[in-house]
């Protein structure tokens, strides 16, 4: 007997309930089931759901890794993961507004060697910081990542440092700078970019830290206690500043946005324009 | 005879190499440690304090490795804490308030793995460092004498000048750790030391170090005078040039270092 054949693609199955759910209807409800699970999501999913209109000016969509070790193999697997993912590699950086107000936006994207950071991304995200400190402007990072990527040996060990530097000179300049880690957010990502922010956010139940769960479980030789490294736990232990729902990121990014609007200047413009001094 | 990657490797971690303290003692006059990072505890996998280098006061700051296992427990095998970084990043600024040079030593397997460790923000702490060295208004140099492991090295290592010794090691992760994750198989770590890259000779062809240290043959554990002769030699140099700096034009330099890799 033939079971009835579903066509691939009309229906995704929850991992964690095991409902069964319209693609599309997981879509508009911004990847996430009704138990609570959250799937993952790709870096143009996300822009779609957070930035106006999906309206999204994209900065070096084409740069790509120069494999500085000529590691053996990585060449090939680089084009493999190009064609299976359309990306160039695992981060997308831009401009757009988030309800109405103009911010620089980079997002890691772990389907991409786990979303793991070498030049490429390091090259992106000080591109993106740089550009935001000559525009003036905020920067919101999405971070989803396995840590560094190993096939780049110490070129991306150096990226932490690279990224981390821009990072000091967009906050020296009095800018803001939010991060918002998604699952998982591991290894050099957490020890650099991600836990620099101003205003650090997560996603419930994302992992987040700096030795993965099994090199810690490997190291000390025991279980690691249920939610352990989730969110929750980093929140708890202050490392967090607020865990927000997948349906409240936008409005929350957007009033972080409002908040540190430049208030004074605005008002003193609008002072003068209206021919008082301001006081 | 050419030295393999691998042959590096093992020689890095030889216990009877100089450690951290060994070059304090040897090459500065008066260390006076400083203890804590003001928040939760004292790291004993990094020492830090206040010397006189021909008789400038610097902040001195070390990864420490124990040469027997006693001494390895009381110092975490040189795997710092959350804690030892913070300790280090405080005394990096006390050096910046009383524009002291920054001399740190590099010696770790990485950064260390554990319960306590992420419980207190082992990235937080790590990626603070990064961006406050970056920022520091004073001159820093880090040597790596042995072994600079990660994140947990570079957390030292974000400094205007660097140098290695001549058979130290640099890498993203221990060739054994990087052979699990790559080969799955953590006994290909001959071949991952290889395929990393991670000798100061290479490190020095990319541009990712300033220079490199010599050791006597055999390695630095056969003649403590020759390398500390050597290392004093190389402070000494880089220091004058440091300290007649601008800041404005130290931290743009240093900046750029990074920037271009």
């Amino acid at each position: 007997m033939e079971k009835p054949v579903v066509p691939q693609g009309i229906m995704t199955k929850c991992p964690r309930c095991g409902k069964p759910i319209y693609t599309k209807l997981l879509l508009k409800n911004l990847k996430t089931c009704e138990c609570g699970y959250y799937f993952k999501v790709s870096a143009y999913e996300r822009l779609a759901m957070i930035i106006d209109n999906n309206d999204f000016k994209e900065f070096d969509p084409q740069l790509f890794t120069r494999d500085p070790l000529d590691f053996p193999g990585y060449g090939d697997k680089l084009v493999k993961t190009q064609l299976q993912t359309g990306l160039v590699d695992g981060l997308v950086t831009g401009l757009g507004r988030i309800e109405g107000e103009p911010v620089m936006v980079g997002i890691m994207d772990s389907s991409f060697f786990m979303g793991s950071m070498g030049t490429a991304i390091g090259e992106k995200l000080t591109r993106m910081f740089e550009r935001a400190i000559k525009e003036h402007l905020p920067v919101i990072i999405f971070t989803a990542s396995g840590g560094a990527r190993m096939q780049e040996g110490i070129f991306s060990l150096m990226q932490m440092a690279k990224v981390s530097a821009a990072a000091a000179r967009h906050s020296e300049e009095g800018l803001l700078y939010i991060t918002v880690l998604t699952d998982p957010t591991t290894g050099g990502v957490t020890a650099s970019f991600a836990m620099l922010g101003d205003v650090i956010l997560a996603e419930p139940g994302a992992l987040i830290g700096f030795a993965g769960p099994r090199v810690i479980e490997q190291t000390i030789g025991q279980k690691l206690p249920e939610g352990f490294q989730r969110a929750e736990f980093l929140l708890e232990h202050g490392f967090v500043d607020r865990i927000v729902e997948r349906h409240e990121l936008k409005s929350t990014l957007g009033a972080l946005l409002k908040l540190h609007r430049q208030h004074d200047l605005h008002k003193a413009e609008a002072m003068e324009l209206a021919g008082n001094e301001p006081g | 005879m050419d030295i393999t990657p691998w042959q590096k490797v093992k020689l890095a971690r030889m216990p009877v190499r100089p450690t951290g303290l060994d070059y304090i003692t040897k090459l500065f006059d008066g260390f006076l440690e400083l203890h804590g990072d003001r928040f939760f505890g004292e790291d004993r996998a990094i020492v830090g304090g206040l010397a006189f280098f021909e008789e400038i006061p610097v902040t001195v700051i070390a990864q420490q490795k124990g040469r027997n296992t006693k001494e390895n427990i009381a110092r975490n095998f040189s795997m710092p804490h959350p804690e030892g970084y913070r300790k280090a990043l405080r005394l990096m600024k006390q050096a910046e308030k009383f524009k002291r040079p920054v001399i740190c030593f590099i010696d770790t397997p990485g950064a260390y793995c554990g319960i306590g460790a992420e419980e207190r923000g082992q990235g937080e702490a790590i990626a603070s460092n990064l961006a406050g060295m970056m920022m520091l208004k004073t001159p820093v140099i880090s040597i790596v004498i042995s072994e600079g492991g990660s994140g947990g090295a570079l957390a030292l290592g974000v400094s205007d000048r660097v140098y290695m010794l001549e058979h130290a090691i640099y890498s993203i992760l221990s060739p054994e750790g990087f052979a699990s994750i790559l080969y799955k198989d953590a006994a290909k770590a001959e071949q991952a030391a290889k395929d990393m890259k991670l000798t100061a000779q290479d490190l020095y062809k990319f541009g990712i170090i300033d220079g490199i240290i010599p050791e006597p043959p055999g390695g630095a554990h056969n003649d403590y005078e020759f390398v500390m002769d050597r290392v004093r030699k190389v402070l000494k140099e880089n220091l004058e040039e440091l300290i007649r700096k601008p800041v404005d034009r130290l931290l743009e330099e240093r900046y750029e270092k990074f920037r271009r890799l």
